[in-house]
């Protein structure tokens, strides 16, 4: 498959009182065209800072990238001037956050604010008149399945509720094309019905206009029922990679496991121990494994050295001793 | 069930260890990065130690301490700034310099009495008012508290000072009365959300009385902003002293201060030019001070980073 | 064990939201719920936002004042004029708050914290304050020095076990849990629920479990409770419950859950898809509350309101479809 975006070796670190957290560090992940991609992690981890450094939203004051590329289409985001990241979040990227009430403008019509997105994505020409883009943002609208989105038009974001500010942000985020879609836990925020509502409505569309989806989430079965493939993240690196279908099948990393183990089953058989211990110092961390001092499989190598990333099976990569 | 050892051994062995002890050291290192990130902090704070030198060691550093009190030498009157006076002499031959200096005196002893008492009186009724939020004790409160705060500050003072005998302490007693109002507005704010937190009602569930709820749950989440606006508000009492001085209704001469010494020297403008730049230099040097250090103690009280 | 220790009867909360000459407008955030809470039980009550639960809690513990209704606590009703509450029921009762962060006072260390109820209550003398929360942290599998700590340089997961000290300080014998994990990651999550239960048989507490997670419920209550906009739909001992799921609306709820497992997919009802979301409780629809968002409605749903029926031992269920 063509890769649509490719992130080579990328390490992100804040400075902070401390000395730099290491926050991100050296992650390696590729989304094709057309796929649905999962980064599954656990909060602090690191997977919103690496979504946030590929639409370059960081705060730059803050935030210091030592190393690493994130290739989008052939040219390098971290290497492009103002202009260029423009024109990538305009007609290429798009993002949907966590909270929808903080993403929409509440001193604005919704309808305004799809049509701000419309005007500046610069797809269309000069003829393209106000009326044909409010006639394509209510089309858009209605695709998100609001019954009557001339209504919803002329709403503000207040007099919404969160699952519908949460289609609004979808329809801002689809309505002009686009080849990637970042989502950032739509769902968390949401009640479980609507969230359900919202990743099936998220999986249709993005399925239905041949796009490609970065799914962050913090939850193995939201993953599980969205995406074809599966990043695994702990503290600042990718410690699995596969598909869905083998990562549930077939764990292989000691964190994967228990982090499976952790999940409360519909099915019942009582709630595991959990896993022991915490997350890491960001800013001293191990040399080795950074889930060594938590890891129950740990060996005397896993102290010193990091694992790379190994094969294990076709399309399932692994950082881990055990598989080396 | 023979629990009770354990955790004595455990508290023993981490008092051995000397684990108890909050690492102090390690806090001002946290405090001084948040200050000392912005440089005009650092700057404020440096002048803000040189204002407290100077109204302390008053009499040391000055070369005329004689010119403060009453003093007349006119061959040396009207003198432009030299080595020997470096702000140049007065009308009456009396040094600015050392009067400037004198200044500083008054000025901050002003600021910390108004400010100790001032703003126990405005905390106290606002965390009250707020604690107690949508009851008729807090009608009260914020009701009187918005009486106080629309009347002009500056006009208050005067009639306050005008009716008392204009003297340093009357002042004092005026800037107090509109001072205060402030602490109430911005506690009150506070602790009506604070009151509405978590770990105020979990007191309240568990069965804690009011004042513990008040001065121990409440208050110590209003200390930082207060403590900032105290940082600035020394500056601010600093301009309000000097311009109830400079009508006349401060320290009385010859005891210099800051607003006086303007108003005279005002009138002598553009000749004698030194006897008002340097009054007003060392006010707008204390004021911008003040003002950089209570910025400086915000960043450094700020829990968010 | 069969003794009631909580007997809520009818209970009514409205708040009042504006007054007009002729009529009030209230928001009915519990409208006669009723139900009982067996010594030792783990009893969970399972909603959405805005479906009252967490009202109820506070209602019982006297934060809000109800309308109509009885809540008896060891045979006694606590509800009186004023609404105050005796010193031995908040001795007995104890709340934990979902909000970590916001249930801790930032400028106290644990020590302080935790030192509060034992003060209050009078549980042990002053001299011996020290080795009781040493012992009160053991308990919760913290380290004793945690008691000089304060709860900005703590983690969540950690912050949620001294909430749950403090809990245990005044020696309760009922506990409300209000959301203890949600804002958890399930790794401490996981931690946290294995605390509970051990604290749950070795101290001999009952807990009444308020939580929107239904996979967690499976694993650690003993009774289940559904609320939907201020009524409970069903209750039933949770083996049964899972089995036979009988309202739509619990239907509804299962089928959104995420799982990670095809086993537990199997247990999820295929039917029901979500749609549809929650009314705003001021404007509660006709009839049956439900059937805005129900797939099997039918006109008695629209006009009359349904009462619970009975439809084993201890499976009670609020639905005209299982009117005898």
């Amino acid at each position: 498959m063509e890769r649509l975006l490719d992130i080579r070796n990328l390490k992100v670190w804040y400075s902070t009182y401390r000395g730099f957290a290491k926050v991100v560090d050296g992650i390696n992940m590729h989304v094709g065209k057309g796929e649905k991609v999962g980064l599954v992690g656990e909060s602090g981890c690191g997977k919103t800072t690496t979504m946030k450094s590929i639409l370059r939203v960081l705060d730059s004051r803050k935030v210091h990238i030592p190393e690493g590329e994130i290739i989008f289409k052939g040219s390098d985001i971290l290497r492009m001037n103002y202009n260029e990241i423009q024109q990538v979040r305009r007609r290429s990227i798009s993002m949907i956050s966590q909270e929808p009430s903080a993403a929409l403008n509440p001193v604005f019509t919704v309808g305004d604010q799809i049509m701000e997105v419309i005007r500046h994505s610069g797809q269309f020409d000069k003829n393209f008149s106000k009326k044909d883009m409010k006639s394509l943002a209510i089309k858009a609208i209605r695709d998100v399945l609001i019954s009557d989105p001339e209504r919803i038009f002329d709403s503000y974001p207040h007099q919404l509720s969160g699952g519908m500010k949460q289609r609004i942000c979808i329809v801002m985020a689809l309505v002009t094309p686009r080849e990637l879609l970042i989502a950032d836990e739509p769902g968390t925020a949401l009640d479980v019905t609507i969230q359900d509502q919202i990743h099936r409505l998220l999986r249709s569309l993005v399925e239905e206009k041949h796009m490609s989806l970065i799914m962050i989430t913090h939850s193995l079965g939201v993953a599980r029922e969205l995406v074809d493939r599966i990043y695994v993240m702990y503290a600042g690196n990718i410690v699995e990679a596969a598909k869905t279908k083998d990562l549930f099948k077939n764990p292989l990393h000691p964190y994967t496991r228990g982090l499976m183990d952790c999940v409360p089953r519909l099915s019942g058989g009582g709630v595991s121990e959990g896993i022991y211990g915490y997350i890491p110092d960001y800013i001293n961390p191990t040399p080795g494994c950074r889930f060594y001092p938590r890891c129950p499989d740990a060996k005397e190598v896993c102290s010193r050295q990091k694992p790379p990333a190994t094969v294990a099976t076709e399309n399932h990569l692994v950082a881990c001793f055990k598989y080396n | 069930m023979n629990k009770e050892p354990i955790a004595k051994n455990e508290l023993n062995r981490c008092r051995k260890k000397g684990l108890l002890s909050p690492s102090a050291k390690e806090n001002l290192r946290i405090y001084w990065y948040k200050f000392s990130r912005n440089k005009l902090s650092v700057l404020g704070l440096f002048i803000v130690l040189i204002s407290i030198f100077l109204a302390i060691f008053a009499p040391v550093v000055s070369r005329y301490p004689q010119h403060v009190k009453e003093f007349v030498d006119y061959e040396k009157a009207n003198l432009p700034p030299s080595a020997s006076y470096f702000f140049g002499t007065d009308i009456f031959g009396r040094d600015i310099f050392t009067r400037v200096i004198f200044s500083f005196r008054g000025a901050l002893l002003m600021s910390v009495i108004v400010l100790s008492i001032a703003v126990p009186i405005g905390v106290l009724l606002g965390l009250i008012a707020g604690y107690y939020n949508g009851t008729w004790i807090d009608i009260i409160i914020m009701r009187l508290t918005d009486v106080f705060l629309a009347l002009p500050p500056l006009i208050l003072a005067l009639a306050i000072a005008a009716v008392l005998k204009p003297n340093l302490t009357s002042s004092m007693i005026a800037v107090t009365a509109m001072w205060w109002p402030w602490y109430t507005r911005l506690v009150y704010g506070m602790a009506t959300a604070l009151s509405k937190e978590y770990f105020v009602k979990n007191a309240e569930l568990i069965g804690a009385s009011r004042f513990h709820i008040l001065f121990n749950e409440i208050l110590p989440n209003c200390l930082s902003p207060i403590f900032t606006k105290m940082a600035l508000d020394v500056g601010w009492v600093i301009l309000i002293g000097a311009s109830l001085s400079f009508v006349g209704l401060g320290e009385q001469p010859p005891t210099p201060a800051f607003g006086q010494m303007i108003s005279d020297g005002a009138r002598y403008m553009p000749d004698l030019w030194w006897m008002t730049i340097f009054p007003a230099l060392a006010i707008a040097f204390i004021i911008l001070g003040f003002n950089f250090f209570g910025d400086g103690i915000r960043d450094m009280l700020d829990r968010g980073r | 064990m069969d003794k009631h220790i909580l007997d809520v009867k009818n209970l009514k909360t409205y708040f009042l939201i504006n007054k007009s000459r002729d009529k009030a407008n209230y928001v009915r955030a519990v409208d006669g719920v009723s139900f009982s809470v067996k010594e030792g039980e783990i009893m969970g009550l399972v909603g959405e936002s805005g479906s009252g639960k967490s009202t109820i809690a506070y209602t019982i513990m006297g934060m809000y004042k109800p309308v109509e209704g009885e809540i008896i606590f060891n045979g006694e009703n606590i509800i009186n004029k004023n609404n105050r509450r005796s010193m031995s029921f908040k001795k007995n009762v104890q709340i934990v708050f979902q909000d970590p962060g916001s249930s801790l006072n930032p400028y106290q260390d644990v020590r302080q914290i935790l030192s509060l109820p034992l003060k209050v209550h009078k549980i042990v003398p002053r001299g011996k304050i020290e080795e009781k929360i040493a012992e009160i942290l053991e308990m919760v599998e913290l380290p004793a020095d945690f008691m000089y700590k304060s709860p900005t340089s703590i983690g969540g997961g950690e912050k949620q076990l001294v909430s749950i000290a403090r809990a245990l300080c005044s020696n309760p014998k009922f506990i409300i849990l209000d959301e203890p994990t949600s804002s958890l990651d399930v790794s401490i999550q996981a931690k946290i629920i294995n605390m509970l239960l051990k604290l749950h048989r070795e101290q001999k507490l009952t807990y009444l479990f308020i939580t929107h997670d239904l996979s967690l419920m499976r694993n650690i209550s003993t009774k289940v409770a559904i609320m939907y906009l201020g009524k409970m739909c069903e209750v039933a001992p949770t083996e049964d419950f899972y089995k036979t799921p009988m309202h739509p609306y619990t239907q509804m709820l299962l089928s959104s859950i995420p799982v990670i497992s095809e086993e537990e997919e199997a247990l999820k009802p295929k039917k029901v898809v979500s749609t549809g979301e929650i009314p705003s409780p001021v404007n509660v629809p006709k009839g049956c509350s439900f059937h805005t968002r129900c797939m099997l409605s039918t006109d008695i749903c629209r006009s009359e309101e349904p009462i619970m029926h009975q439809v084993s031992e201890d499976h009670f269920v609020r639905c005209h479809l299982y009117k005898k």
